[in-house]
């Protein structure tokens, strides 16, 4: 019986539950199983998850739309379907290669990141992808609504959002949180109706054309704040710099000025 | 734990005579978190029932090698590992839910009852009484989760599983909702309640009313 492979796990069972060695090798085992038991559900479920996760910020995306005042008209108007746009963040236009089909292949290419500075890295992301998709609704020619995606650190993790802007490209249409783990009950009420309401009619900049845009401490005191999260002084700070960071230059920044400048 | 309970034994007494919750008072932080409406409260209770009977079976599987001085870590990494599992699994096909859900499935791994089965009666005793033991304690607090579930969204909502039961007064019926039971406090109420009803009908459940030093209990939550 010296080749019976089993044999040293026999002689390990049969060492006594106090000895050192089982103890460890107990607590390596058991760890090691439940390891791969954990990874094995987290790999398999994951493309179920995230259809899930897609499916309910295009649900909120829509929700966004129709909330805005006179947006559910227009979008009827142009076919009920708001028109999806590839954007190169750096150069503010369209990108030339890149299509919605194929920007996930795109940003799975390190070469499509830049790393951010400490500096201008408001919102705590470290990097930012090169193309970002946008969603638009026109009125003719005109832009009357961009919906742009944000995302941003938050107290407890990555927050993600999408803000609507009106045609004048500085007047926020709405916020919708589309992925956030904040405390529940305090920061977690960013995903609440009743504070989201706050955003339509927000200033971002002011007429120079400053980046004014914050969540305030307490209630909003200009028309460029909204009211702070009590409790959530984290939260609401993320939020602040998020925004601020993708309506920045190195955010949508240059996409927004050529749509100001009529040139897109 | 009588040692020679037959299984039915194991099985039912935990469903009101030995209930985890309502004698116990145990896991009642999740009994009052999430039973605001019928459809999380079952789901909670689903997840749970998973969660306990697997990690007793296990448990009870390697009962005889777990060292004594690790005992707690391995249970809770076996419990903890099933619950993430679980979680995923909600998220993957009970999206909906899994949100209304929030972190209270994962607070699962530290609803004492669990660890209390593991720890009281899979690791002395074989994988199949393990189990119906765990299933006959998670199916008390399923009981429990779903009678309050069942009261709150009836009385705060006036409905049950989304579907209107009672008509609201503002849509013309004569039922106003009681908005206080869809917060907190009101679980503590009707759990209150549902305590000293059973220990009204049940008077052996009531504990001995003297307060003297007593020897301290495991922490609650």
């Amino acid at each position: 019986m010296a080749s019976d492979p089993l044999s040293p796990w026999r002689r390990l069972l049969a060492l006594p539950n106090e000895s050192r060695t089982k103890t460890l090798a107990v607590a390596f085992v058991v760890s090691a199983i439940c390891a791969l038991l954990v990874s094995g559900a987290t790999v398999l479920l994951r493309p179920i998850q995230s259809a899930n996760r897609a499916a309910e910020e295009q649900a909120r995306i829509e929700a966004l739309v129709q909330g805005i005042p006179g947006m559910a008209e227009l979008l009827e108007a142009s076919g009920g379907a708001l028109s999806t746009v590839v954007i190169d963040l750096a150069r503010g236009r369209a990108a030339a290669d890149v299509t919605p089909a194929t920007l996930e292949a795109a940003l799975a290419d390190p070469a499509n990141w830049t790393a951010l500075e400490p500096g201008a890295d408001l919102a705590g992301l470290g990097q930012r992808p090169d193309f970002a998709q946008v969603f638009l609704l026109r009125d003719g020619a005109d832009i009357s609504l961009i919906l742009l995606p944000i995302a941003g650190a938050g107290y407890n993790g990555r927050i993600e959002a999408v803000l609507a802007l009106r045609g004048d490209m500085q007047t926020i249409g709405g916020l919708s949180v589309t992925r956030q783990s904040e405390t529940p009950g305090l920061g977690a009420r960013i995903e609440e109706a009743g504070w989201l309401a706050g955003f339509p009619g927000t200033q971002t900049r002011d007429p120079d054309g400053t980046l004014r845009f914050a969540v305030a401490r307490g209630a909003a005191a200009s028309v460029y704040e909204v009211d702070g999260i009590t409790g959530a002084t984290r939260t609401s700070s993320a939020v602040t710099r998020m925004v601020r960071f993708w309506l920045g230059p190195d955010g949508y920044g240059p996409l927004l000025d050529a749509i100001r400048r009529g040139e897109f | 734990m009588p040692a020679r309970a037959s299984l039915w034994t194991t099985l039912t007494a935990p469903l009101l005579r030995e209930n985890p919750v309502t004698l116990q008072i145990l896991g009642i932080c999740s009994a009052l978190a999430v039973t605001t409406t019928l459809a999380t409260a079952l789901t909670m209770a689903a997840s749970l029932t998973v969660v306990v009977t697997l990690a007793a079976g296990i448990i009870s599987l390697i009962r005889r090698h777990i060292p004594d001085t690790i005992r707690l870590i391995v249970q809770i990494v076996i419990i903890a590992s099933l619950v993430i599992v679980i979680d995923q699994v909600l998220q993957a096909w009970f999206y909906d839910i899994s949100r209304a859900l929030s972190v209270f499935v994962g607070l699962i791994t530290t609803n004492c009852l669990v660890l209390g089965r593991t720890e009281a009666f899979a690791r002395h005793n074989p994988p199949g009484p393990a189990m119906v033991d765990a299933l006959g304690n998670a199916l008390g607090y399923s009981l429990v989760l779903v009678v309050i579930g069942t009261l709150r969204e009836l009385l705060g909502k006036g409905e049950l599983m989304g579907h209107a039961v009672l008509p609201l007064a503002d849509q013309g019926g004569w039922f106003t909702p009681l908005s206080l039971m869809l917060l907190a406090p009101s679980g503590f109420f009707l759990l209150g309640g549902l305590v000293w009803a059973i220990r009204s009908w049940r008077p052996e459940q009531a504990e001995a009313p003297e307060f003297g030093p007593m020897p301290q209990k495991g922490p609650a939550e």
